[in-house]
């Protein structure tokens, strides 16, 4: 979500307001970069237009990475490197292989789905997140609107934030 | 908001009564045709005729058919009140618009049981479904002496089981029938006080269900393999009959949403359904393998003897594939995205797929010990499946129609109308 180097915070302290002002900021034509809230806000993503997060079809890619590790893993050691008899059974059986077979599917699928959202959220440990303003931990909304991806001008855009009800309208610039 | 009412068209009445009637020539059609081909098999049975001295007759498999649907939608009425017992028990909102849908399934109990004990009386004299009636095998002079099963005669003898039978069913009437006043006494007056009566009604209920479920399964299924048992046998027929009952439940509110009904529902409540659909079945699949798993690991004769009848049985062993496939990998694969649960396409087809599929899962655990070799999958188990299935739909909608559709007084029923997810 990295943008341009400079943009304009409008800063709401209402999650209700927050949601009627994004409306009226895309109504107006003005391209929003991204909205940060301290907790989850019900309909954001419909009010910003969002697309579904394609972050469950990594999940089951990696999940499918799991399941053939673990039976490409079992099958290799139990059925052709070192086959044993265990129990009585098969070298290769399958109904003992779902246990782990199952464990390696989720643990991979999790630990896929947290990578991939830290590194398409720039939280990799290499990566330097941009901080729009400290309080979004704390108890406010910011609306973070790119300059250089709106043709409206500076003064324009934050007429326009604050009519859709933010209680503060401030410069940031990034290096 | 508007009062809903469902009308039971005679349309969809004549459709089920033709159901019905193609049921039942379906299941003369085989007994026919079981019959004109039963020289061949009515030898084949030493195994079966091994404890109770009688070789195969046609009266067996159709005692062991009308067991299975017998248990089966029994248990389907019951999930319809034990779903709406759970989500008063939860102070769920969301499910408040469909609440009477599975209400309505409650009605089938009291016929469930009348059906019940008539199959169990017929059977009786046969020993055709449980063997462990055969009073010999108690004897230690007989030649038929059983250590084991009479080493159970504690629980299993006749009056006990009889007993269990009246105390499950009359509790379960007594709920239902407290539950079904309350509901519709709350379309009348209204407030918040009924909604709490119910609550604590749905409690009780909720107890004594857990209770009885179990208890059930064990008499009406587990003890015809008298020798065997599974300490998991109880959940493993419940988790049969929760899934099963979710995907009726979702199949008829998105029939009803088809025809203009339902106004109160939409795509955020299919979904919440169809979750619960994918969720159970994997539920199922979960109690189905940690059932399995430990038998197969451990190996030990008397547990495995289970699987053998069934996986390792030209008769049965692609019902026992075929159950699996339906059951889990199905829905688990289809219902898998977001959209396959909110869109009702793929869920009329799911939902079907489902109830069949746990059919033959009672199928599976009843036939290999009532019928042995002599089992088979054709147009007899159709027919009375057609025959049951279009019984209980009838009289589920036929008491859907007696009372407003959507609970209008259910001090819940707004949040239901803007749930969202």
């Amino acid at each position: 979500m990295e943008g341009g180097k400079n943009y304009i915070l409008g800063v709401f302290d209402d999650e209700d307001v927050l949601l009627k002002g994004i409306k009226d900021v895309r109504q107006s034509g003005i391209k929003i970069q991204e909205v940060y809230s301290p907790f989850p806000v019900h309909g954001i993503d419909d009010a910003l237009g969002y697309r579904r997060s394609r972050l469950s079809i990594a999940a089951f890619i990696f999940g499918m990475c799991g399941t053939s590790l673990a039976l490409i893993m079992q099958i290799g050691m139990l059925g052709v490197d070192w086959p044993m008899i265990i129990g009585g059974k098969d070298h290769v059986a399958l109904p003992d292989f779902i246990p782990v077979t199952f464990e390696l599917t989720v643990l991979l699928a999790a630990f896929g789905m947290v990578g991939t959202f830290m590194v398409i959220s720039n939280l990799k440990p290499w990566g330097k997140p941009r901080i729009y303003d400290l309080r979004i931990t704390d108890d406010k909304h910011v609306m973070a609107v790119d300059i250089a991806a709106n043709d409206a001008t500076e003064d324009d855009i934050k007429k326009v934030l604050q009519s859709a009800g933010a209680v503060e309208v401030n410069n940031k610039d990034f290096e | 908001m508007v009062e809903e009412k469902y009308e039971f068209t005679s349309g969809a009445k004549k459709n089920l009564m033709i159901t019905f009637v193609v049921g039942l020539v379906l299941t003369a059609l085989g007994f026919l045709i079981l019959n004109m081909l039963g020289g061949d098999h009515g030898h084949g049975a030493e195994a079966a005729a091994a404890h109770d001295g009688h070789g195969f007759a046609w009266y067996k498999r159709l005692f062991s058919n009308l067991w299975i649907n017998n248990v089966f939608f029994v248990g389907l009425g019951l999930i319809g009140v034990f779903f709406f017992a759970i989500q008063y028990a939860a102070q769920a909102g969301w499910s408040a618009g469909i609440l009477r849908i599975p209400l309505s399934f409650g009605n089938w109990i009291i016929i469930g049981m009348v059906l019940m004990a008539i199959t169990f009386a017929a059977a009786y004299p046969s020993h055709s479904l449980f063997h462990w009636l055969d009073s010999s095998l108690y004897d230690p002079a007989s030649e038929n002496f059983d250590k084991i099963i009479a080493g159970k005669s504690w629980y299993l003898n006749k009056a006990f089981y009889i007993g269990r039978f009246i105390v499950f069913f009359g509790g379960w009437w007594l709920f239902f029938g407290k539950l079904k006043k309350l509901a519709f006494k709350e379309d009348l007056e209204g407030g918040t006080e009924i909604w709490r009566k119910i609550r604590s009604t749905a409690a009780y209920f909720l107890v004594f269900f857990a209770v009885s479920s179990s208890m059930s399964a064990w008499d009406w299924i587990m003890s015809i393999d008298t020798h065997w048992f599974s300490t998991m046998f109880g959940w493993y027929v419940f988790a049969s009959w929760w899934v099963s009952g979710l995907a009726l439940i979702t199949f008829i509110v998105i029939m009803l949403k088809d025809k203009g009904y339902l106004s109160v529902v939409n795509s955020n409540h299919i979904h919440d359904l169809g979750k619960f659909v994918f969720a159970f079945s994997i539920f199922w699949t979960y109690i189905w393998f940690s059932q399995f798993l430990l038998i197969y690991y451990a190996g030990i004769p008397e547990e495995t003897i289970y699987f053998v009848e069934r996986w390792k049985n030209d008769h049965y062993a692609p019902v026992f594939f075929i159950n699996l496939i339906v059951n889990f990998f199905f829905p688990f694969l289809v219902l898998m995205t977001r959209d396959a649960k909110r869109h009702t396409r793929i869920l009329k087809v799911v939902c079907p797929a489902i109830v069949f599929g746990h059919w033959l899962d009672f199928y599976l655990m009843v036939t290999p010990g009532t019928l042995q070799e002599n089992g088979g999958f054709g147009l007899i188990e159709v027919g009375l499946l057609a025959m049951y299935a279009s019984a209980f739909i009838y009289v589920a909608l036929s008491n859907l129609a007696k009372a407003p559709l959507v609970a209008k007084n259910h001090p819940m029923l707004k949040e239901s109308l803007h749930h969202h997810i």
